[in-house]
């Protein structure tokens, strides 16, 4: 605990900490331009720290790269960050999306309110304190730091459409951190202990009086987060959020439905996988049937939506709800390539969301709305524009065609992008499982899989063709390159997720193997004597 | 002790949902505050009810953890009750704002046509 390389752990969080204090303290608005200087330079430097604990944890033979003790108090009394693959690449992808959105917004939007590059620093710190905690009750305090500084971002650029939203947004998510943390002190109440590797230790041999209150406790904290993760029915708050809120915001909001969805992925295979006794699988089929129903309310909506921020936000729920439902399976196979998805599907979000406003910026407001009745009357719109065929589609026109195409084909999941090698590795997987026989709930992964591309595929085109061949009345948007930069880095990165699919993938499932086998990440943590006695169980 | 206490755990927890689901800004934001209190006594609750037991390890002998109250749950109720201080204050200036660009305190923004 005394090299440069062990505090490299706490670094994603006292990094972003620092800098977003150093802002407040320059005098916040006064000189935004050295806050946004400072801004990108934190941001890239996480992108660096993320990359070096990738590496370290996928060397590291358990898995686990480290776990930082901090006070150096050993693990159940302790407050304890643990770095494992799964946190490492949760990490890297939150650097990655935050530094694109970074990029984004110096063109314009940092300008839009007050104090953005403070905010947005502290939303990193609560994204990655969430991912790295080994603890409950941080899980619950970096939590409100990032849903804090998100209610702010939320609210960024203000106007009526951003307050209305933001308003419903803190309201679901301050009843969420209630039943957060009526789930908490339940497990704590039953089990004595708040530390997550302890917990998992302890399930296995709690009494059958004592099990009934922990799963409430569990199933209260679930529903704590899949409110965060948006699953259908705790969802409805999502796409009027993100399609209120500034582009570069509702970009880096497209991993915080992902943070939903790790902490059901982390706490549901480490307290109730296999080991759990008694427990095992607890819940597995409301996390299967609600990432389905999910699936479905997503596609719908994404079908009735009539602009692209909305098309969006339900294209966040399809993403969302086909993780969940693949954790809900609890096939070592299945979750792996749940996690190629889940990366590949945030970054293409990420791009999609930061696209729309350039493409949508040449447009009038609410030009979709009236495209859309126009089609319902059976209107031919540009009868007398028929005659002027042959003029060239401009540079900037093309260049956003080409980017909204590799959006289209990562989020509906077609080949040659990342999407498309996402979805089949999830069916592969699915339908190939170790046992022989494939669960009927696998046969209903194919068509909730194919069926929701197809429409994410038809909702995509409808739009595309509206907004770059259909609108006859448009100018061409006056696009930066530091706007245009960050949407092909994602894409790019979408790219090579699809060029070094093997590698990633293998990485995936050996990340996928240790989540449903948490004996490293508990022996890690609470040292090699995790054979703990069985008669320390908590307060009687 | 522990009647009166889950009453007034259910009382609070009751009013709160109650208020939360009614349209206007400022019931919301009193349901807030009331399911909070809910919340925290729902916390100190299950460290276990004792009275007139000190928190820590009082005098300088090693005593019995039997004879103390649990210090774990009181101070997750501390910084709960900061949290939720501190984002009920941030809602109060959403509300106004709302209240101020709308016109009107109904949650959606907008009167219910009636």
């Amino acid at each position: 605990m005394t090299g440069f390389a062990d505090h490299l752990m706490i670094a994603p969080v006292v990094l972003p900490m620092f800098a977003g204090a150093t802002m407040l303290a320059l005098g916040g608005e006064q000189r935004r331009n050295v806050n946004a200087m400072l801004n990108v330079a934190a941001t890239f430097a996480l992108v660096v720290i993320a990359i070096a604990l990738l590496r370290t944890a996928d060397a590291a033979p358990t898995g686990v790269a480290g776990v930082y003790r901090l006070g150096d108090w050993p693990a159940p009394f302790g407050i304890v960050l643990v770095v494992d693959r799964l946190a490492a690449v949760m990490l890297l992808l939150t650097s990655f999306l935050a530094a694109a959105a970074i990029v984004f917004s110096l063109a314009r939007w940092h300008r839009a309110g007050v104090l953005f590059h403070p905010l947005f620093q502290f939303l990193l710190m609560g994204i990655n304190g969430a991912f790295l905690t080994g603890d409950l009750f941080n899980l619950f305090v970096f939590f409100e730091v990032m849903l804090a500084a998100s209610y702010g971002m939320a609210l960024h650029g203000s106007g009526p459409a951003r307050v209305k939203a933001g308003l419903q947004y803190i309201v679901v998510n301050l009843a969420a951190s209630l039943l957060f943390l009526i789930g908490v002190s339940l497990i704590y109440g039953v089990s004595g202990t708040l530390n997550m590797a302890d917990l998992a230790a302890r399930i296995p041999a709690m009494h059958t009086g004592d099990r009934a209150l922990l799963e409430a406790g569990a199933g209260v904290l679930g529903i704590a987060f899949l409110v965060k993760a948006g699953m259908w029915p705790l969802g409805f708050w999502l796409p009027a959020t993100y399609a209120a809120a500034a582009p570069p915001v509702a970009s880096i909001f497209a991993i915080l439905t992902k943070v939903g969805v790790y902490i059901v992925l982390r706490l549901y295979l480490l307290l109730f996988g296999d080991g759990a006794g008694a427990s095992a699988q607890f819940g597995g089929e409301w996390i299967l049937l609600g990432g389905f129903a999910t699936v479905a309310f997503g596609a719908i909506g994404s079908l009735a939506s009539q602009d692209m921020t909305r098309l969006a936000g339900f294209s966040v729920l399809v993403s969302s709800g086909t993780v969940l439902a693949a954790i809900g399976m609890g096939q070592v196979g299945v979750t792996g390539g749940a996690l190629f998805y889940l990366v590949s599907s945030t970054l293409g979000l990420g791009a999609f969301f930061l696209l729309i406003e350039l493409v949508e910026r040449g447009r009038e407001p609410g030009a979709d709305v009236l495209a859309v009745t126009r089609e319902a009357y059976g209107e031919v719109d540009d009868l007398e524009d028929s005659n002027e065929v042959g003029i060239a589609i401009p540079a900037t026109m093309a260049i956003l065609g080409v980017a909204f195409i590799g959006c289209a084909l990562v989020i509906s999941g077609l080949p040659p992008l990342s999407g498309f090698i996402a979805k089949f590795a999830l069916l592969t997987a699915a339908l190939n499982p170790p046992t022989g026989a494939v669960p009927n709930a696998n046969w209903a992964m194919l068509p909730v899989l194919i069926l929701s591309g197809l429409a994410a595929l038809i909702a995509m085109t409808r739009a595309g063709i509206r907004a770059f061949w259909a609108s006859p009345d448009r100018s061409v948007p006056r696009v930066r390159l530091i706007e245009v930069v960050p949407v092909g880095a994602l894409l790019l990165l979408c790219a090579i997720q699809t060029i070094e699919a093997g590698p990633i993938m293998r990485f995936m499932q050996a990340t996928a193997q240790s989540l449903h086998a948490p004996h490293d990440y508990v022996s890690g943590v609470l040292g090699p004597a995790a054979e703990r006695p069985k008669s320390l169980m908590g307060p009687t | 002790m522990e009647l009166i206490l889950s009453l007034g755990i259910g009382v609070l927890a009751g009013s709160g949902v109650w208020l939360i689901l009614r349209p206007r800004t400022f019931q919301v934001i009193v349901g807030l505050s009331l399911l909070s209190y809910a919340v925290n006594l729902f916390i100190i609750a299950m460290g276990r009810l004792r009275t007139g037991a000190a928190p820590i390890l009082a005098g300088r002998e090693v005593g019995d953890p039997a004879h103390f109250a649990d210090p774990l749950p009181q101070a997750l109720v501390l910084t709960a009750i900061v949290i939720s201080f501190a984002t009920t204050a941030l809602f109060l200036v959403v509300l106004l704002a709302s209240r101020g660009l709308t016109g009107t305190d109904h949650v959606d923004g907008r009167e219910p046509e009636q």
